[in-house]
């Protein structure tokens, strides 16, 4: 019945039966045109994924795969509001907002192949996405350690007089490194227009939110009082709601430069990564099927575009075929790329070396034999 | 008459006229600004150049050398002073993981072309939180810069290429070299305007023919002194080689030397096991093997913690006395 689910949620809310902050001014100016294109990127990050997981699982793919799904309007909703001089840097968890800010499935699922068409030439994998073309600065591997870059973002379009801002997501295992705690307070200190996003799914790993956060019933992101920064906490099923709430956030980046921290409350379907074979002890398969079913951000963006009727059944299914298409295609591309040659190990490690500048030049650089 | 100014005032006009060249150096750090430098090394360059480019950090310093590292991706180019170089361990993930391995794991499309200095010795009497000379441990990283001056001329030009580099340079100064006076001349007096001194390029600091005292950082200015004593009451002629920068690493300069008195010393105030002097020793058994007549010597700083107690930590430190004494048993 999840045809329902958006009368539901507008009863619950007391409201006329329109979704949620469908009326915000963000939201009520976007073109059909718009709203279908936020659709089309949640179901490629989906079939992306899907797809790379399959390749995982026939050992096409090393290392780590961190999926995102079930988390995919988080990326698509705030970074649809992004302007030229608006900046992105995420966590590990990267594939949802890559595709997000334009990047290629190809580049993309080359990078998982370890090849050398990928986006970082097979150098950096899953973890480690970057486009500083399309304003994304990666792709972090250390939980937390990416949050002082994304304030240091932030400084740099301050000192340059830019009117942009940087989101910073994170997860909310992050919010108890150090490093996150020293942002938080340099981007308050500072005026920092940045924008911490703790995509909040309920778990660091295996470990849930009530064994390893120490928070107020507000919320997470209740910390930022602490910091006199600005916060929120909003749910994150609905594109409309997070673009309400980024906004804000957004625009008093732009006009004040503040920052904010915002928790978005959400849900991995998959483990911590593939490798997490636990993905069903620490919680139960309830609750996992629960999100599934009634939380999926997928089917509630799908629902409110058909109950509007800017989409059909039939408009959906032939997105969700073009996207399933697309990341075969990409699956092909990465299969047929070459690996890279032993020849690269030695570039992208000195910016004058690779440059053959007189500084890299002079003197011996590398160690080895 | 020659122009000398002390090593602190010679990597402030380093600083200075970087600050000039470049709108986008900013010098971040604990106590730079209002405080005019723990050290003094930043002393009036608040008062020149202002809030914008001179900024006073919190006690914070994985934030705000990370914080560095991100702007310095779009195109600022940080000066970040650690008080202590010590303090590097507290920012260790961003120092290691996200300044020296973002360009590679983006295939190159990202540079970080940040400066960290600050001073990295002992000899203080400040204990061993506050003794630390992480050197070794930085050049060990691929993506990574190190350099480490022994005087106020070096430490001008180098601060310059330093700041002028397009990727991570980490600067190693002391803390007991500050107050050192040295000829530096100004601008002026310079063919070119201005003294750069290239990374990479080790310098002769004293000709000999009979044996090389190789060294980085304060350690020359120890070896200067060995090399005084072999002259004047053994009659040796020591030829001291500073290396000035240690990754990028001038092995040529080190192979001249070995070549031209086949005879090796290394001398630096890090710890013995996988120091500089480890890596350099090797270096020059596997490419002058058949040129030495001794085996290569390592003199560092003693194997253990840095002890408070004045005249014992003196004692781990090496002298000029023992490096003569140790020069001679292979002479």
């Amino acid at each position: 019945m999840r045809g329902n689910f958006l009368k539901e949620m507008a009863e619950k809310k007391k409201s006329k039966p329109t979704a949620p902050y469908a009326d915000d001014p963000i939201n009520a100016n976007l073109t059909d045109e718009e709203k279908i294109d936020m659709l089309r990127t949640l179901v490629r990050i989906r079939r992306f994924e899907q797809t790379s997981l399959k390749h995982y699982h026939s050992g096409s793919i090393g290392g780590f795969l961190h999926l995102y799904i079930g988390q995919e309007s988080v990326a698509v909703g705030s970074i649809s509001l992004l302007g030229d001089d608006d900046h992105v840097i995420t966590a590990y968890r990267d594939h949802g907002h890559a595709l997000s800010v334009g990047m290629g499935m190809d580049e993309c699922m080359a990078e998982l192949f370890g090849k050398k068409t990928g986006c970082s030439k097979g150098k950096g994998g899953s973890m480690h996405y970057f486009a500083p073309d399309k304003n994304y600065w990666g792709g972090h591997g250390i939980v937390g350690g990416q949050t002082p870059l994304g304030a240091g973002l932030a400084f740099a379009l301050k000192y340059q007089g830019k009117k942009g801002c940087c989101l910073c997501y994170l997860g909310d295992g992050a919010i108890n490194q150090g490093a996150f705690h020293e942002a938080l307070n340099l981007a308050a200190l500072w005026d920092l227009p940045v924008i911490f996003i703790i995509e909040n799914n309920g778990y660091s790993m295996g470990t849930s939110q009530a064994r390893s956060s120490a928070f107020p019933e507000e919320g997470l992101a209740a910390r930022a009082k602490g910091y006199n920064m600005d916060w929120d906490v909003m749910e994150g099923v609905s594109l409309y709601e997070i673009r309400a709430g980024v906004q804000k956030a957004i625009t008093r980046a732009h006009e004040e430069s503040r920052p904010t921290l915002l928790e978005i409350k959400t849900y991995r379907h998959k483990g911590h990564s593939v490798a997490d074979a636990n993905a069903e002890k620490y919680r139960t398969k309830e609750e996992i099927q629960k999100y599934i079913q009634e939380h999926d951000p997928i089917d509630f963006w799908k629902h409110t575009l058909i109950e509007e009727g800017v989409i059909t059944e039939d408009d959906y299914k032939a997105i969700n075929k073009e996207a399933g298409d697309e990341a075969n295609a990409a699956a092909d591309f990465a299969i047929k790329s070459p690996f890279p040659d032993e020849s690269e190990i030695f570039d992208d490690i000195y910016w004058e070396v690779d440059n053959n500048t007189a500084a890299g030049r002079t003197g011996r650089h590398f160690f080895h034999k | 008459m020659p122009r000398e100014i002390t090593y602190r005032e010679a990597l402030r006009e380093g600083l200075d006229e970087e600050l000039a060249f470049d709108d986008n150096v900013v010098i971040i750090g604990e106590e730079v600004a209002e405080y005019n430098g723990a050290y003094k090394v930043t002393e009036g360059l608040w008062k020149k150049w202002g809030d914008k480019r001179i900024i006073d950090a919190p006690i914070s310093e994985a934030g705000f050398i990370g914080m560095g590292i991100g702007a310095s991706m779009l195109g600022i180019r940080p000066v970040m002073e650690l008080m202590f170089f010590s303090f590097a361990y507290v920012a260790f993930d961003q120092m290691m993981n996200n300044a020296a391995t973002c360009r590679y794991m983006s295939g190159g499309l990202i540079h970080v072309p940040i400066v960290v200095r600050g001073p990295a010795n002992g000899g203080t009497n400040v204990g061993a939180t506050h003794s630390h000379t992480p050197e070794n441990i930085f050049a060990n990283m691929p993506g990574l810069k190190v350099v480490s001056p022994s005087d106020g001329y070096d430490a001008k030009g180098l601060i310059k290429s330093a700041i002028r580099d397009n990727d991570p340079v980490y600067f190693m100064e002391s803390t007991v070299l500050y107050g050192e006076k040295c000829e530096v001349p100004s601008n002026d007096e310079l063919e070119d305007g201005e003294l750069v001194i290239p990374l990479g390029k080790a310098k002769v600091k004293r000709e000999g023919a009979d044996i090389s005292l190789i060294a980085h950082g304060r350690a020359v200015v120890t070896s200067l002194e060995a090399a005084q004593i072999l002259e004047e009451k053994h009659s040796i002629h020591a030829e001291v080689l500073d290396l000035r920068s240690i990754r990028p690493l001038d092995e040529q300069a080190i192979l001249d030397t070995v070549r031209k008195t086949h005879r090796a010393v290394y001398i630096e105030e890090n710890k013995p096991f996988c120091g500089v002097g480890a890596q350099i020793s090797s270096m020059i058994m596997e490419q002058a093997f058949d040129d030495l007549d001794a085996p290569v010597l390592r003199i560092t700083s003693a194997d253990a913690p840095a002890f408070y107690s004045p005249p014992i930590e003196e004692l781990q430190l090496p002298t000029a006395e023992e490096i003569a004494e140790r020069a001679l048993s292979i002479c």
